[in-house]
């Protein structure tokens, strides 16, 4: 789960990592009350998860809260890379003397943390690892030992900082490791990370992404609630794994893998069929039952975009009869009020009891297809009626 | 031969006596799985009936291997206790470690591999978060039905569960070798790379599958490696090429992030060096089994 800036603020703020004030608003008068509050020069910034914010518009300096009101109306407005702007952080201004940048991360390759530091920040690391490979210090984070003070201090020096300012640092960095520990992290990066003219330290921007395998042992309903869109809400309450996209064909697998797959082959069917595309990504996971396929179809029928269904399962432990009593139990609950086109393949488990229930059945909007390419087919065809 | 798994395989299960320790016990006998105990701290020196055999429930690893023999575990405990019985395992240096279970964090799964990096890398580890590893006909361990193919010359790696029980389906007129499952999980133990290695090793094994996903390099780096050291042939397909970027995709190691990770990307490294790709499952069971014809 990626957090938003103000999220990642909040959270560094309860870390005892040194933030600057930060209040959110979602329409133009809280903008300006928000200004007011926090008084002085404040910036107005997109609350988006998109680079390149400051390049589109999404962040604005205002000197009154008048002003920051007539930013926060102009930014609400803008659409960032796709992602449209629904609320604002008006943050405390800081006059800047320095800007460095700092992460800690997976290191997927070495199966380990990473730890990347450069006392050159401020641009986008991508760019500076790409122009500066020198400038970015990259030190292996051991899991078990992790980041005290003396590696906090090894890490900024390896990133160029002078002495007397690696000493400032460390204690920052060690704070941040502490997020990252403690909040069960895959990313916590703060770029800039900010030397002000007062002297003081400061996480001026910081990116957060949370490990959703650890959400048994943290409390995050409330942080979720303001970054998962409805219908993904929905599907995270029936634990369903759901990723909405922006295609018209609604997509159940089971298996992450088969799903993917799924997507990618209902894509090219697209291809000779208007170019349709997937509406989602939904994984029943392991060992569906016939509730979780019901509740599967629940939220993919409510996607308006979506204009057929294609579900494909292999039964590995999943059973393809239960498959078959949810996709027949759903459309008994909806009654006359369904309407779009299902297509099934099934195969492996149970795929005989299955194919049997669902042929008995014999729902007008539902079509069994022997194989997964003809299913994807068929499915792009319905989609473009 | 075969690949870490075969009929001298003696296995203990951790978290027998759980619900999904139950049913997969019940299914890895079935299957003629050589399963000689489990292991709960809670339930030690109790016996459990399934099918007719009769196994010990042991208190920890350690004493299973002992007692049994065992030199393989599967583990189907809960997340939130997984990192211990994984560093329990590790501690009996018990030779093959499967961690079917779904959902561990990965703060706990860098923290285990730490820690069995530390111990010597005496234990190999599969997992967290796959189906397990199949030489069909000899063992079973993990969750991957025994009967969607027999054995034969093909061996089969992949990230993904179902799409591992999708290629055996595909392929089942040829057979497999051993399939293995690696995990879809950021921080994994055994790697493409690992069982590559293994596979043109072994002497059963006459072609070789690769299935990966996107997100991370390990596809790109699997690449490199058959281009220096893999002489059999290889057939790959990647999932996810029309994911989008920033999205996890069902797996918590399955995002583009930016310009890396993509399937694009993946399948560019594979041609590079050789390794047809499929676009589809069932384009790459055709690969294959061309490549297969022609040996």
């Amino acid at each position: 789960m990626d957090l938003f800036e103000y999220q990642a603020r909040d959270l560094f703020e309860s870390y005892g990592v040194p933030v600057l004030q930060g209040l959110i608003a979602d329409t133009p008068e809280e903008a300006e009350a928000a200004a007011a509050k926090i008084g002085g020069v404040v910036v107005v910034k997109a609350q988006v998860k998109a680079g390149g914010r400051g390049k589109a518009g999404g962040v604005k300096v205002a000197k009154t809260p008048a002003e920051a009101r007539e930013h926060a109306e102009n930014i609400l407005k803008l659409t960032i890379k796709g992602h449209p702007v629904k609320r604002v952080m008006i943050a405390q201004g800081a006059a800047i003397d320095q800007e460095y940048y700092f992460s800690v991360l997976l290191d997927r390759a070495n199966r380990t943390f990473l730890s990347l530091c450069s006392v050159e920040g401020g641009m986008e690391i991508e760019q500076l690892a790409e122009e500066r490979p020198d400038a970015l210090a990259k030190i292996a984070i051991n899991a078990l030992t992790g980041i005290d003070l003396a590696k906090a201090r090894e890490i900024a020096l390896a990133g160029h900082f002078p002495a007397e300012l690696a000493d400032k640092v460390a204690p920052v960095i060690v704070k941040l490791y502490e997020v990252f520990v403690k909040e069960d992290a895959t990313l916590v990066e703060v770029n800039p990370l900010v030397l002000t003219k007062d002297g003081d330290i400061v996480a001026l921007d910081g990116k957060v992404s949370l490990d959703e395998n650890a959400e048994f042992r943290h409390s995050r309903e409330e942080m979720e609630r303001d970054v998962l869109d409805p219908l993904e809400a929905k599907a995270k309450a029936w634990n369903l794994n759901y990723v909405k996209l922006d295609g018209q064909v609604g997509v159940i697998g089971n298996g992450a893998g088969l799903t993917m797959s799924t997507l990618d082959v209902v894509a090219y069917a697209g291809e000779r069929h208007g170019g349709v595309k997937p509406a989602n990504f939904l994984d029943l996971g392991g060992g569906a039952s016939s509730e979780v396929m019901a509740n599967g179809l629940d939220v993919i029928l409510g996607d308006e975009q979506v204009k057929s269904v294609f579900v494909n399962v292999f039964g590995g432990i999943t059973a393809c009869d239960a498959v078959a009593n949810g996709i027949v139990g759903a459309l008994t609950k909806l009654g006359t009020t369904a309407s779009k086109p299902i297509v099934v393949r099934l195969d492996g488990n149970n795929v005989a009891e299955g194919r049997r229930i669902l042929a008995e059945y014999a729902h007008p909007l539902v079509t069994v297809a022997q194989t997964m390419d003809e299913a994807a087919d068929k499915a792009a065809e319905l989609a473009n009626k | 031969m075969a690949i870490f798994l075969d009929e001298n395989s003696r296995i203990i299960v951790q978290g027998m006596t759980g619900s999904e320790g139950m049913k997969h016990t019940t299914r890895m006998l079935a299957g003629g799985s050589n399963v000689v105990g489990g292991v709960n701290p809670r339930k030690a020196g109790e016996t459990v009936e399934i099918d007719g055999h009769s196994l010990p429930v042991f208190g920890t690893v350690a004493e299973a291997m002992a007692a049994t023999g065992a030199n393989v575990s599967v583990l189907f405990v809960p997340p939130a206790f997984s990192k211990a019985a994984v560093v329990e395992a590790i501690d009996a240096e018990i030779p093959l470690a499967v961690v079917i279970t779904e959902g561990i964090p990965v703060h706990d799964a860098a923290a285990f591999w730490a820690y069995a990096g530390e111990k010597g890398n005496k234990t190999r580890i599969i997992g967290p978060n796959c189906p397990g590893i199949i030489t069909p006909g000899r063992s079973n361990a993990g969750i991957i039905p025994a009967t969607i193919s027999g054995p034969g010359p093909i061996g089969l790696v992949s990230k993904s569960g179902t799409l591992t029980y999708q290629m055996m389906y595909e392929l089942r007129d040829i057979g497999i070798s051993t399939a293995i499952g690696i995990g879809g999980d950021p921080i994994i133990g055994t790697t493409h790379i690992d069982a590559l290695a293994a596979f043109e090793a072994d002497p059963e094994t006459k072609a070789i599958v690769l299935i990966g996903e996107i997100g991370g390099d390990a596809e790109e780096r699997a690449a490199a490696y058959i281009k220096d050291h893999v002489t059999k042939p290889v057939v790959a397909y990647v999932a996810g090429f029309t994911a989008p970027e920033g999205k996890t995709m069902g797996h918590a190691g399955a995002i583009v992030s930016g310009s890396a990770g993509t399937a694009q990307a993946k399948k560019e490294a594979f041609e590079a060096v050789g390794v047809k790709v499929g676009k589809t499952p069932s384009e790459t069971a055709a690969l294959m089994r061309e490549v297969y014809q022609a040996l």
